[in-house]
């Protein structure tokens, strides 16, 4: 095969672009699927309750993950400020995984505990109030919001097909809890469930530096 | 990782460069019929457009073997082939103890200094509190403000105003293992003129303009309900966080309308304790800044 063929024939030189690219892939992320550290959680790493759940599609919705990471590297800079460094295994349950690249605020891989469910919510609704220099939006409808938990049993359930499709050790949803899950929404308003989120990020690694 | 993906990494990766070195080989050599060096290819565009025959500059050329090289020689000193681990042996992970070390050997001492002396001769030192007021900026201002000036519903720490004992093991306590300052809602037991009749003793208890009648009855109800936390003559308790209200200093806010809601209501305050995450001596430093910030 000589040069000329494969610049003149723009569906070969795609295919063997493919073929190309593909080893990056292979190396770099086929691998991963097997490697235990990956898969395997952390210990008292639990499935997001039906409440933290509709918490983390807040998140998302909000597009909290454009200013916040939850990512804490293994630099001392960070683990001074943060917490102990993110590790994989404390990661399985999270489809779509928010570690995220860009931090206007602050980390939040380790926010759970740091401060009270109220901070939260003042924050949530009008940082200023709490913190004059921030520039972070308020979020003042999350408290308005309803859940109506519809969705809820749904998402569980995608959620089981994702982590028993990534994850042998990890834990899935009972029928019982899915069951459950609308009722134990409804009611709550969208702040409720981002403070749930919020308040569990990070927590199930005990060593905290 | 097990063998047979450690292996595949391996191959792959290694065949991948000396497929580099094979394809600038192969591209690089002279096809049978082509134009000599420096002479046009023969190819033509819009009517006049020619290409002369050029190899790649050279300094192209030796930058994709350099490319090579570098690679080479990085897989032989960094772990990037499945297990093994270059000679170097560098880690993430490694690195991190090592910045670690070196923090410890540069910090420690300093911190172990400073651990000797008592808090109250801490607060004293420009050093310390210089140190205190960095640890406090980082860790303590979300809640307490850049200036320790509070918000609503986050204590002011420089007002020499304490909820739970200004002392310094007070302090220290309540940063190492956190505070839960719990009022319950007293709505159902009052009823909404009783919240009414309290709201205005308790405004009567910082000696501002009140509803006298009201006041009267409401400190029956008061002597009744608050006084187990806030004391028969309202000056708190810092057992149990429970505020002076006679001060006139208000975590909530003192008007009428926001103390009707509070008793009504109640609030739960929450400290949360950073003994683990922060260590014994960044929460010495810190109860040293706070300290010193009551005698101003």
């Amino acid at each position: 095969m000589s040069h000329e063929v494969v610049e003149k024939n723009i569906g070969l030189m795609m295919i063997l672009i493919v073929i190309v690219i593909s080893f990056g892939g292979l190396v770099e992320i086929v691998p991963l699927f097997f490697v235990k550290d990956t898969t395997e959680p952390v210990q008292g790493v639990k499935p997001y309750s039906a409440l933290r759940l509709e918490g983390r599609d807040v998140y998302i919705r909000e597009g909290c993950y454009n200013c916040h990471s939850q990512m804490i590297r293994p630099f001392r800079a960070e683990t001074e400020r943060y917490g102990h460094y993110s590790v994989a295994g404390e990661s399985v349950y999270d489809h779509p995984f928010q570690w995220g690249s860009k931090r206007t605020g602050p980390d939040l891989a380790r926010v759970g505990g740091r401060y009270s469910d109220d901070w939260q919510r003042v924050h949530l609704i009008n940082p200023r109030d709490v913190v004059p220099e921030s520039n972070m939006p308020g979020f003042p409808w999350l408290e308005k919001n309803k859940l109506d938990g519809k969705d809820t049993a749904k998402k569980m359930r995608v959620m089981n097909t994702l982590i028993s499709a990534t994850c042998g050790k990890c834990e899935t949803y009972s029928e019982e809890e899915i069951k459950n899950a609308a009722d134990t929404v409804k009611g709550k308003t969208e702040m409720d469930a981002l403070i749930a989120y919020l308040q569990g990020l990070g927590t199930a690694l005990k060593a905290r530096r | 990782m097990s063998d047979f993906w450690s292996g595949w990494i391996t191959v792959i990766s290694l065949a991948n460069i000396l497929a580099c070195y094979w394809l600038i080989k192969w591209a690089s050599k002279p096809s049978p019929n082509e134009a000599a060096q420096g002479d046009v290819t023969g190819h033509k565009w819009d009517g006049d457009l020619e290409e002369y025959n050029n190899p790649l500059p050279r300094w192209w050329l030796w930058l994709f073997y350099f490319t090579i090289v570098f690679s080479l020689v990085y897989l032989v000193l960094y772990p990037g082939l499945g297990n093994y681990k270059g000679t170097l042996n560098w880690s993430q992970t490694g690195q991190y103890d090592e910045e670690i070390q070196h923090a410890k050997k540069t910090y420690d001492p300093i911190f172990a200094e400073f651990a000797k002396q008592d808090i109250a001769t801490l607060a004293k030192d420009e050093n310390a509190t210089k140190v205190g007021q960095r640890l406090f900026l980082n860790y303590c201002a979300t809640c307490h403000a850049s200036d320790a000036g509070g918000a609503r519903g986050f204590p002011n720490l420089a007002d020499n105003d304490w909820l739970w004992g200004g002392e310094a093991a007070e302090i220290k306590t309540t940063i190492s293992d956190g505070r839960i300052g719990s009022m319950p809602p007293w709505e159902a037991a009052l009823g909404n003129d009783g919240v009414k009749n309290v709201t205005q003793y308790v405004i009567s208890l910082s000696g501002r303009d009140h509803n006298a009648e009201a006041a009267k009855a409401g400190k029956a109800q008061f002597d009744m309900m608050c006084v187990a936390c806030h004391g028969a003559d309202g000056k708190g308790n810092k057992a149990m966080g429970a505020p002076n209200l006679t001060d006139n200093v208000w975590l909530y806010g003192g008007s009428a309308g926001v103390i009707t809601q509070t008793i009504a209501k109640g609030r739960t305050g929450v400290m949360p304790a950073h003994g683990d995450f922060l260590g014994a001596d960044k929460v010495h430093l810190l109860s040293a800044y706070i300290y010193s910030l009551r005698n101003q």
